[in-house]
């Protein structure tokens, strides 16, 4: 039994040894094991991620903000959809932020965000998204991380080749994907051909408040707009649209809007489009839009409706378009950090094609021309293409860059994500996506300036990569460390929605400006209140105005009496509070509507109309302090010939 | 095959011996960041936090305390009365208890103060745990708050 012991002993002492040198060797971050694929991903509990990722929500009409490596998910932005949680489109200060000429809509499918960017650097002030199904551009402030303005675009119809900024943010631009009579008419479908018009749009950006305006619209030959991408560097001044459907088909595209060995990538000239604005070329064309903006001072937003745009015909405006042939349907159309290369992903097709810049200024300056489509010239394949990046997968839909020269190219079809040279268009790395890759984002990888650390994916099938929930499974995306020469995959992560384009950035260009909370005596709001002196009730009619405060952690007036049936009763809450991090909630038993969660400084309103006699209390949804579960209230509701008075307090007074 | 006491006592004497070498690191983190050793109100009666000693001139400043009075009502107001016991205490009379530094420091960087400062910490007890809140005011707006104490 001794050596028994002694041999038990000798071995407990010998793993001892090995777990003590193991985790030495650990902490000191070097050795084998700082290779492990799951540490580069791991960022320990306190510790802040390297990069902001912000993920379209596909048809959850949002944006999601997760860290990058770790795929923490940190907020939904709501943008285009409601969301009661936040009371977006519920509360009476964000409802006219998702008022459009159709009237108030509580839903969009959000596709492609886009950061501002100076001198084609992403800035961090701004982001751009898309509503591709009821067209619209919101504008996103990095500082609240809030959407501060919606425009609706018209004679637009799936919003898809939207929402890319120019290289210094001058504008953003928003392209139909499907091209409709413009204006709208009473015609028949069969009369697509030549009577339906492709609208892109040119938003202006101010600088200084980041607001929108419509500065102009090209109507373009009725092609399907996919994607796009700005020129950089020596591009500037350009942009580049994918198209698709040059068939002009109207029904079964899936086969009539795949006849053509070649669609075009469409090479716009802002600048000359700028030009002919300035010498009075446009016509001015009645419409109608919307126009929301949120406003930070009296934290509400209005809706006014716009009537007019500027229209740009390019049949009649020589050197504002050119066409670019490009197999197959292309989807992806981007542009390298250098501004040299216009990569089309012919999304049917296994190749890439890789247009120059260069080339296409010398075969216009040359009039190379192939024929023309409704009045815009079309360049000679042969002349403007750099390279093919040839049998690199199946299905190529979209492309970014790195700082070393290489490309990075999602194939949805064979479900993977290859690495190419630009310029040599060799392929020198592959790897497989779990499943159906759409999109991919290199954070700055749509900039003069990538951050080619990190590579994220976007898939598009999510099968068996997590446990079972039921039918419907969350998306997936999946993370390459992209360092080395080999993408090794790092991490997979469920996603909200479904993602399409994301953008991303460097923390330390976002974390320091972030707001922390609203100053009080900068809160405009028509129904605020300073101080608990000032709260009040006040009655006009069967109009109740109630100006209610919270602060940790009680509301004031917290006892009404006098509301009857039959009241339209507003509920104006501002949150006292000056700190970071101390949000309030409010909801109140048998409202239609969602609670109201108020940030430190701000004032937010919701709507009751009570239908039944009795005492009704409300309450604090989001716990706040100890004494969260005191804060609470109630409001006395009399029939409607009551002549009980108004009356309110708190603690008595 | 049973264990013996003695084979037990070993198991646990390493695996203590694995701990300590691991968590070395840990352990000395642990112990700066459980750091809220409490110091006593006679040693530091002027709390914790960026005001180290603050000596009041012998006259009120009017202007400043009224305006310490318009502050006090926005920021501060919602808890505390001047004329009873409210979510927090009646500030009337507080330089009476207090020093004006820890007035200052109360205001100031609350978190801290209920945390480490003594007195600071019994007030939160007596008040059923309720937060002095960071109002984020100013140096020189909890100076003009004091003032308007003074007026009190």
């Amino acid at each position: 039994m001794k050596t028994k012991i002694k041999f038990i002993a000798s071995g407990i002492l010998l793993v001892t040894i090995m777990a003590v040198l193991g985790c030495t060797t650990q902490n000191n971050g070097s050795g084998a094991l700082s290779s492990n694929v799951a540490e580069r991903a791991y960022v320990a509990p306190g510790e802040h991620d390297e990069f902001y990722a912000f993920v379209s929500g596909g048809f959850s009409g949002q944006l999601s903000v997760y860290g990058l490596p770790s795929g923490r998910l940190f907020r939904v932005i709501p943008v285009f959809s409601v969301d009661a949680e936040k009371a977006y489109g519920f509360n009476e200060e964000t409802k006219p932020m998702l008022e459009t000429t159709f009237g108030f809509i509580p839903w969009d499918d959000s596709h492609h965000p886009d950061i501002s960017q100076t001198n084609g650097e992403i800035d961090g002030r701004w982001v751009f998204i898309n509503a591709n199904n009821t067209p619209r551009i919101a504008r996103i402030s990095l500082e609240t991380f809030e959407t501060e303005e919606i425009i609706e675009i018209p004679n637009s119809a799936g919003n898809h080749s939207s929402s890319f900024v120019t290289e210094n943010t001058e504008y953003v631009v928003a392209g139909t994907r499907f091209s409709v009579p413009v204006p709208q008419q009473d015609i028949s479908i069969d009369e697509y051909k030549s009577n339906f018009k492709g609208a892109i749009s040119f938003i202006g950006i101010d600088q200084e408040s980041g607001r929108m305006n419509l500065d102009f619209q090209i109507l373009m030959p009725g092609f399907n707009y996919d994607l796009a991408h700005p020129g950089r560097g020596k591009s500037h001044g350009w942009m580049f649209f994918s198209t698709y459907n040059t068939e002009e088909a109207n029904t079964l595209l899936e086969v009539n809007a795949s006849q053509n060995d070649k669609d075009f990538i469409a090479a716009i000239n802002w600048k000359k489009a700028e030009e002919y604005i300035q010498q009075g070329r446009f016509r001015e064309m009645e419409t109608a839009y919307a126009h929301n903006v949120y406003d930070e001072s009296t934290h509400m937003a209005t809706s006014t409706i716009k009537r007019t745009v500027k229209v740009l015909d390019p049949a009649e405006l020589p050197g504002l378009v050119y066409f670019l042939p490009t197999p197959k349907s292309p989807h992806g159309c981007d542009v390298d950090p250098t501004g040299e290369y216009i990569i089309g992903s012919g999304k049917l097709s296994a190749a890439l094609t890789a247009h120059s810049f260069t080339k296409m200024l010398d075969a216009i300056e040359n009039e190379r021309f192939d024929g023309e489509a409704y009045g815009v010239p079309i360049l000679n394949y042969d002349d403007v293409v750099a390279g093919v990046v040839e049998q690199a997968g199946l299905g190529p839909l979209h492309t970014e860059f790195d700082t070393e020269g290489n490309g990075y190219t999602t194939f949805f079809i064979s479900s993977e994500v290859v690495k190419w040279k630009v310029g040599t268009w060799e392929v020198v790395d592959r790897k497989p996506t779990y499943y159906s890759v759409g999109h991919l984002m290199i954070p700055g990888g749509n900039s003069r300036k990538p951050f080619g650390k990190y590579l994220l994916a976007m898939n598009k099938i999510t099968k068996d990569r997590y446990l079972p929930t039921g039918p419907e499974l969350t998306q997936s995306a999946q993370l390459y460390d992209i360092s080395g020469e080999k993408m090794e995959l790092i991490l997979d992560f469920p996603t909200v929605g479904e993602p399409h384009y994301a953008a991303g950035a460097p923390a330390d260009l976002i974390a320091p400006r972030s707001k922390k909370f609203y100053e009080l005596d900068d809160n405009n709001h028509p129904y605020s209140i300073k101080n608990e002196s000032e709260a009040r009730v006040e009655r006009d009619g069967n109009v109740v105005h109630i100006y209610m405060s919270t602060i940790r952690s009680h509301f004031a007036p917290d006892n009404i009496e006098g509301i009857k049936v039959g009241d339209r009763v507003y509920f104006h809450v501002t949150n006292l509070e000056q700190d970071f991090d101390v949000p309030h909630g409010i909801s109140m038993i048998g409202a239609n509507t969602s609670e109201l969660l108020i940030m430190p400084g701000q004032t937010e309103t919701f709507v009751w109309e009570p239908k039944k006699v009795g005492v009704w209390p409300f309450y604090c949804t989001d716990f706040c302090s100890a004494l969260h579960q005191e804060m609470q209230g109630y409001v006395r509701v009399s029939p409607r010939n009551s002549d009980i008075e108004l009356s309110w307090s708190l603690d008595g007074e | 095959m049973k264990l013996t006491n003695s084979t037990t006592t070993l198991l646990t004497l390493l695996f203590s011996v694995f701990l300590i070498t691991c968590n070395g690191e840990a352990n000395k983190q642990t112990a700066s960041a459980s750091d809220k050793e409490v110091t006593s109100a006679e040693e530091n009666p002027d709390g914790i936090g960026p005001v180290k000693e603050l000596i009041l001139p012998p006259t009120i400043d009017e202007e400043l305390a009224q305006r310490g009075g318009e502050i006090f009502l926005n920021k501060c107001s919602a808890c505390h009365k001047t004329d009873k016991r409210f979510i927090g205490p009646n500030p009337t009379g507080i330089l009476e208890r207090r020093t004006p530094a820890w007035v200052m420091n109360m205001i100031l960087n609350p978190e801290e103060m209920v945390q480490k400062d003594p007195v600071a910490r019994q007030l939160l007890i007596e008040y059923n745990g309720a937060p002095m809140a960071n109002q984020n005011l100013t140096e020189e707006e909890a100076r003009a708050v004091l003032e308007y104490f003074r007026t009190l």
